[in-house]
């Protein structure tokens, strides 16, 4: 099985350590995992802005870049569920139907991380080690985009030394939505320190989520409320082990 | 469109001034949290009480294909309601605008010499404005649901589809009540207490003089069956059999989307609609009427059928999966952003998400600032999708109004855009151009400069101060994945993945 | 052109790509009760309406027992049961008329037992719509072969009176709202006061 990373502009731009921690949980895992250099982003935020004019390249890009691959995992619900439900629409917008038939090549082989170990490994217990109390976020496009259900806490459920605590209000937003958080910056914050009460509420050291991008928002809320709760991605967790445990950083709420 | 929300600023201007309101935030989000616990107990019990584990998703695709076949063949099922409607003794108007049903309207009250009319509770009515055209008229409009009341009495807008005083909570109704009660009608008892069911006692005594004397109703329809002429109420207190059967002349205004092909086509949709709206297995009073029924009810029975933006919709091929819509306002109570909003900040009497797609397409995009804003006010997150019983996937719309708002304006100059629509504009062309070749770039961490240059640009807006304002941004890693990659053959001479 | 050509040439215009319409897939039926009435008096009753249960030969009794003594009391032509002292409507009552009446007493058509609703069709044994509106109190008789499991059943009995153009009165409790901080308070305009009594043959036991 020949199997891509799609490690996303925002991972590769500011959470390297993400895309590193998929690389040596994968591994350990026996997969052989490539890094088509020419990828860039998935183009969600375009399209959920309404550059669509503007996402035909990205999207162009995107498809050369993974197209061959029998599987392209990325840590991202968000950009995983760009790929498999805007893609096809950019490709319509377009008008170019070879890249219509590379869309539709490509994007059902892209799997969010937890997608690709529960359902493509076959694996819950991917012999991580964490020891610490966590609560997880389940991200809106992971969540009703992708459906990834409760595979991330299967794999949470199995990591040992991990406690895994419920967080209230878990399916409510964050409130990060790409450019939402500018464009409604008020209402953005407002639904983000909502969230940071719930996770304070579960007395928990770190909140993991599947997404960076809403780990920034909530994460960047904690760090100015100095909340002392960090974030770590769940690939990060996932790659632990008792040798090097990821993604503990020393100062409360910043990460890296 | 209702004059009642004229000079709406944008949305995210009218969302600050909301979301400094500690009350309003309290109000609902207590509401939405209380309907939200009850409707999903109740969709659970749909999927247990059917086989499998998809009730409650077969019920859903079954009450968006009887609403999607009856939209897909609106010209056969509009000339079909028209004939049976007439044959029942009902008479069959039609109106293009606001303008148009209002004057019909007015016109049927001003014939029958009434002052006055009793309303049932009905969204197209405010839509067009009927309640001040009838007051122009000389004509009081009372509205007779306790939630319409409230905000009548309070010189207010409605802010939800459901329940229109949900910004309020009791001890602000009472006052209300006190208040403005002796003004139009019987006072409010002096003892007046906050106890919803005092409250209720007491728009009971204020509406029942109106009801025993009123000449003429006037109601809307949550459905209107092609097949027998039926129009449909869905209701909770009373007050809408009141209006439907007192009066001896009825006139309902209805939507040309609210038709349904026959009369079976009901049952999906009766299942679903008091579920999601309510949270109750059933609404208390359901009424149905097939035109005039001799000895029994209303004697002159008039349907207005309303346009007034719907075949704009209906031409969106995207966008017409809005006029599935029943008003159940189950997307409202599950947003996050209109729980934290209210509903005035939508600018309509079509709030929250289903608001944000349904003006758009009922007034069209790229004319005016505020509705091009409202497909901007949401997050994406998906839950309104999840929760809306006949499926109208309002992100995907949502979506599809973003670049219908920035189409319409890639043809006007970058000069006669505002500041912040060319920056953006600038922004995103810049990053399409970064982003379609990695190598051409030299992608690396020269794209950690281009996004943030690309954020800066974003953040000569004074919003982007409101993020730096309220979130740390955190800090630039040493290096990119890529050049990691790179330095390090993919890790392996850091020695990972031996 | 007037409104009606201007409209409906707009629907057709706004359709025009639309070249098949689709059919419905059918609503999912809820699984069978072992004891459908003994559902549907569960489901009334969570409503906060009063329900008991009677043999056709303690009908007079048991409508006689849910009329509070002394009270005036409103039937439709062509019920079931004497009811004492009982003013028979025939269509001369006014609303004000009606607004002095405490109770009324009807029949209905159908029960839906997953919903705890009446259906009544306001034919012989139900009266027209005022009647059972403006009393406060409804006493409504439910034979048990009318009471179906769930609202498919009931849309397919009703089929025929709506075809006949009667009108139909759903009802699910009494009169109620939510409209104060989305909490129920039962009681607004409709009968504030809604008993069900239903009626079959006494069962074992």
């Amino acid at each position: 099985m020949r199997v891509a990373l799609m490690v996303t502009c925002i991972n590769d731009a500011l959470y390297p350590g993400t895309g590193q921690a998929v690389v040596r949980l994968l591994r350990r895992l026996g997969v052989k995992v490539d890094f088509p250099a020419a990828q860039t982003c998935c183009a969600q935020p375009m399209v959920n802005t309404g550059y669509l004019d503007e996402a035909v390249p990205v999207v162009r890009t995107f498809v050369d870049a993974f197209s061959g691959y029998d599987a392209i995992v990325t840590p991202s619900g968000s950009c995983a569920g760009s790929a498999r439900h805007q893609h096809g629409l950019v490709a319509r917008r377009s008008g170019d139907p070879g890249l219509e038939r590379a869309v539709a090549e490509v994007s059902p082989r892209v799997y969010e991380l937890s997608e690709f170990l529960v359902d493509v490994l076959g694996v819950t217990d991917v012999g991580a080690y964490f020891p610490h109390t966590v609560t997880y976020h389940p991200t809106c496009h992971s969540l009703r985009m992708l459906g990834v259900g409760d595979r991330p806490r299967l794999l949470l459920e199995s990591v040992r030394g991990l406690t895994l605590l419920d967080l209230p209000g878990a399916d409510q937003c964050c409130g990060f939505g790409g450019t939402f958080a500018v464009k409604n910056a008020d209402t953005s914050v407002a639904m983000g320190t909502d969230k940071v009460r719930h996770v304070q509420e579960t007395g928990a050291e770190v909140l993991v989520a599947g997404d960076n991008s809403c780990l920034t928002h909530i994460g960047g809320l904690m760090s100015r409320q100095r909340a002392g709760v960090r974030t770590v991605h769940l690939a990060e967790i996932l790659a632990s082990t008792e040798g090097a445990v990821l993604g503990v950083p020393t100062t409360a709420g910043a990460r890296r | 469109m209702s004059g009642t929300f004229v000079g709406m600023p944008v949305f995210p201007t009218a969302a600050r001034e909301a979301l400094g309101n500690a009350q309003l935030r309290h109000n609902l989000a207590h509401a939405t949290g209380t309907i939200r616990g009850k409707r999903s107990r109740l969709v659970e019990e749909v999927t247990d009480s059917i086989t499998g584990d998809s009730g409650w998703e077969d019920l859903r695709l079954a009450g968006a294909g009887v609403k999607e076949a009856a939209l897909l063949g609106l010209e056969r099922e509009l000339l079909r309601l028209e004939e049976t409607l007439t044959a029942n003794g009902a008479t069959v108007h039609w109106a293009q605008d606001a303008a148009e049903a209002n004057r019909i309207v007015t016109g049927i009250a001003r014939r029958h010499g009434v002052d006055e009319v009793v309303k049932v509770k009905s969204m197209v009515t405010q839509e067009i404005g009927l309640n001040e055209a009838l007051a122009a008229e000389g004509i009081a409009a009372w509205e007779t649901d306790l939630a319409e009341l409230i905000v009548q009495l309070g010189d207010d807008l409605p802010s939800h589809i459901l329940v229109p005083a949900i910004h309020r909570n009791r001890a602000e109704v009472r006052e209300i009540f006190l208040r403005a009660m002796k003004e139009v009608g019987r006072p409010a008892p002096e003892d007046l207490t906050d106890e919803p069911a005092v409250l209720a006692a007491a728009a009971r005594e204020h509406l029942r003089e109106k009801f025993l004397r009123a000449k003429v109703g006037v109601s809307g329809a949550n459905f209107a069956v092609a097949e027998t002429g039926t129009l449909v109420v869905v209701e909770s207190e009373g007050n809408g059999r009141m209006c439907l059967t007192l009066p001896e002349v009825l006139v309902s205004v209805v939507g040309i989307e609210k038709v349904v092909s026959q009369w079976e086509d009901l049952d999906p949709l009766l299942r679903l609609l008091p579920r999601s709206s309510t949270g109750e297995r059933m609404n208390p009073y359901t009424s149905t009427w097939s035109g005039v029924t001799p000895g029994d009810g209303p004697q002159e029975v008039h349907v207005v059928l309303l346009d007034n933006g719907r075949t704009n919709a209906l031409a969106d091929r995207t966008g017409r999966q809005a006029l599935r819509c029943i008003r159940c306002s189950a997307c409202l109570n599950v947003c996050p952003v209109y729980e934290r909003t209210g509903g005035h900040a939508y600018g309509s009497v079509y709030p929250g998400p289903i608001g944000a797609i349904l003006n758009p397409l009922l007034k069209g995009i790229g004319t005016d600032e505020q509705v091009d804003s409202l497909p901007y006010a949401s997050s994406l997150c998906g839950a309104c999708f999840e929760a809306c019983p006949v499926r109208i996937d309002i992100p995907s719309v949502l979506v599809d109004q973003r670049a219908q708002v920035v189409d319409a304006r890639r043809g006007h100059g970058v000069k006669s855009l505002g500041s912040g629509h060319a920056a953006e504009a600038i922004a995103f062309k810049g990053a399409a151009v970064a982003l379609s070749d990695a190598r051409k770039l030299g992608f690396g961490e020269r794209f950690t400069r281009v996004g943030l240059g690309a954020a800066r640009r974003l953040g000569s807006l004074p919003v982007l101060s409101k993020w730096a304002g309220a979130r740390d941004l955190p800090p630039a890693p040493p290096e990119s994945f890529r050049s990691w990659w790179e330095r390090t053959d993919g890790g392996r001479s850091e020695g990972e993945g031996r | 052109m007037t409104a009606r050509e201007q409209i409906l040439a707009r629907v057709r215009s706004a359709l025009a790509d639309v070249t098949d319409v689709p059919a419905a897939p059918p609503a999912p039926r809820r699984t069978p009760v072992e004891d459908v009435v003994g559902h549907f008096a569960e489901r009334v009753a969570d409503y906060r309406a009063a329900v008991v249960r009677s043999t056709p030969e303690d009908l007079a009794a048991a409508v006689a027992a849910a009329v509070p003594a002394g009270a005036s009391v409103v039937v439709p032509a062509g019920l079931g049961v004497d009811v004492p002292g009982a003013t028979v409507d025939d269509g001369s009552l006014t609303a004000a008329d009606l607004d002095g009446i405490d109770v009324v007493v009807t029949e209905a058509v159908v029960g839906i037992a997953e919903t705890g609703t009446i259906v009544l069709d306001h034919g012989p044994g139900q009266g027209r719509r005022a009647i059972t509106l403006v009393p406060d109190t409804h006493v409504c008789i439910v034979t048990v072969d009318q009471v179906v499991l769930d609202v498919p059943d009931a849309v397919g009995l009703l089929t025929a009176s709506v075809r006949q153009g009667r009108p139909l009165t759903w009802i699910s409790g009494p009169s109620a709202t939510s409209d104060i901080e989305l909490s129920r308070v039962e009681g607004v305009h409709g009968p504030r006061n809604l008993h069900v009594i239903v009626v079959g043959p006494a069962t074992g036991a």
